[in-house]
């Protein structure tokens, strides 16, 4: 893989998309998210972070300006699980490993699903099918599905918002552990500022029709996360701060 | 309090209590037409149930030979299914994989699906003789059009981010539909092999009313006996016919929870 001096996993310059129909979902977007950053990306419903996402990874392309992405390594975890649900959790985390037709033998790919099933704290539930698990395991089981890919950089688009918020915090500090483990580059899609500034270096905060970046703020609260920082005022303060210039957003 | 009922046995007698109530009723409802709307001379056209056991299937020149004809209709209609099934699977699978494929094929599912296969029955015959191939080609006929569908509209019921996650890790349209769209299209496929599996039986017998060639089968069978206006073993064929598709159509809801029970949310 060609590695730059700046590292960028995504740079995204004065991308913009117009549909077919006519409609611009996104106009003028410069984005540059290195190694080693985390960036959440908060907007209204419908103000086109979403479509960044399908276009950082590939599904959607631009209609203007440029984006570049490092493509061989993307993770990408959707609103929903969307686990197999015919396949255990464990063939489940199996599957990329599969498709990639490499020949590696089955043991292996099976030891290392089950390691990355027992670092999302799974252990124990291999043999579950996904109807048997709960919205935040079945999320588990997402995340550990593209962590066998080692990812570069890695795309959530919303799969928390469907969860409850113990679940969600949770869920958050796994997903900042493992960032801090495995160093990929995250790019966070939510509408939850809370969420937001709990687990990012960076958060983005976008404007819709068409949707635009108005305002970045850098979060300084380092490696240390979890529950204590929650409650702390710095981070109160900071919620704050990005909310009002989210309902700035949001005035329409 | 009365003693406990086991779960297990109250949920058997739930589900079988209401329809074994109306199978009484009903097996009230034709003594009294035998007995009090039909004359003696005239019992015949529906002679009772007793009677229907004893001298239809209980009768030693009635019971074994319905038997055999009722293997025999099963057979022609299991080979006949097997056809309809890898036919139909092949066919939706094709349509499944392009647009064109289906806007090419699909309008001719639904020629087969409207065209009265009972005018189609003796031309089958004439191409392809009186006997056993030409029973299980109408047994084909007839069980297509379900698998076809159902086979098709499996297939495509796969949800998009499911298909999204597959075209991001480059799978090759092979692994696609292997492992993403023939599981997810199981369900449906076994739904439509249960109403298959029944026009299968029906074909069998409607061919044995058209071809008088090869073993017979039941449908065989229960022309002979309305011929000779034998009401008790044509009433025994009759039930006999039903039996069996009722059996097969029970036989295809206990492959299918096998198959797919277990993750479809179909369980118990």
């Amino acid at each position: 893989m060609a590695t730059t001096t700046t590292e960028n996993a995504v740079d995204f310059d004065r991308v913009g998309l117009t549909f077919a129909n006519g409609t611009t979902a996104l106009t003028d977007v410069s984005l540059r998210i290195r190694k080693g950053e985390f960036v959440s990306i908060v907007g209204p419903s419908g103000c086109g972070k979403s479509t960044l996402l399908r276009i950082a990874s590939g599904l959607s392309a631009a209609t203007a300006g440029q984006c570049d992405v490092a493509r061989s390594h993307v993770g990408y975890v959707f609103q929903d699980a969307t686990l197999l649900p015919w396949r255990t959790a464990l063939r489940n985390v199996e599957l990329f490993g599969e498709l990639s037709g490499a020949r590696s033998d089955k043991a292996a790919r099976k030891a290392a699903a089950k390691r990355t099933l027992d670092e999302v704290g799974l252990a124990g539930f291999e043999d579950h099918l996904p109807h048997q698990l709960s919205g935040g395991m079945r999320m588990r089981v997402s995340l550990a599905r593209s962590l066998t890919i080692e990812p570069d950089l890695f795309l959530f688009d919303e799969p928390f918002g469907a969860l409850d918020e113990i679940t969600r915090d949770r869920l958050n500090d796994l997903v900042f552990d493992l960032f801090l483990e495995h160093g990929f580059a995250g790019m966070f899609v939510t509408h939850s500022v809370r969420e937001a500034v709990a687990m990012s270096t960076r958060v983005v905060v976008m404007t819709g029709r068409p949707g635009s970046i108005i305002e970045e703020f850098e979060v300084p609260f380092g490696e240390n996360r979890g529950p204590e920082l929650r409650e702390s005022p710095e981070f109160a303060d900071l919620v704050a701060r990005v909310g009002h210039s989210l309902r700035g957003a949001s005035v329409v | 309090m009365s003693a406990p009922i086991p779960p297990r046995l109250r949920t058997a007698l739930i589900t079988t209590a209401p329809p074994l109530a109306v199978l009484g009723g009903a097996l009230v409802g034709w003594y009294l037409i035998s007995y009090l709307g039909l004359s003696p001379e005239r019992r015949f056209l529906l002679p009772p149930p007793h009677e229907v056991v004893t001298e239809g299937f209980l009768n030693p020149a009635a019971g074994p030979a319905i038997a055999t004809a009722l293997l025999q209709t099963a057979i022609v209609a299991a080979v006949g299914l097997l056809v309809a099934f890898v036919v139909g699977v092949l066919w939706a699978v094709t349509m499944s994989q392009a647009r064109w494929a289906e806007r090419s094929l699909f309008p001719y599912a639904v020629v087969l699906q409207c065209i009265p296969i009972l005018a189609l029955v003796p031309l089958v015959g004439f191409w392809f003789g009186f006997g056993f191939s030409a029973r299980v080609i109408v047994c084909a006929l007839m069980a297509l059009f379900p698998i076809v569908s159902n086979t098709l509209f499996g297939l495509r019921s796969v949800d998009v981010r499911m298909r999204e996650l597959f075209a991001l890790q480059r799978a090759s349209r092979w692994q696609v539909l292997v492992q993403l769209e023939a599981p997810a299209a199981l369900p449906a496929v076994f739904a439509g092999l249960r109403i298959s599996a029944g026009l299968a039986v029906v074909g069998a017998i409607v061919a044995d009313f058209f071809f008088r060639q090869g073993t017979p089968g039941i449908g065989t069978v229960i022309s002979r006996y309305q011929a000779l206006a034998q009401g008790a073993p044509l009433f025994a064929a009759i039930i006999a016919a039903a039996l069996l598709g009722i059996i097969v159509f029970a036989l295809f809801g206990w492959l299918g929870r096998r198959a797919v029970g277990s993750w479809s949310g179909e369980e118990g």
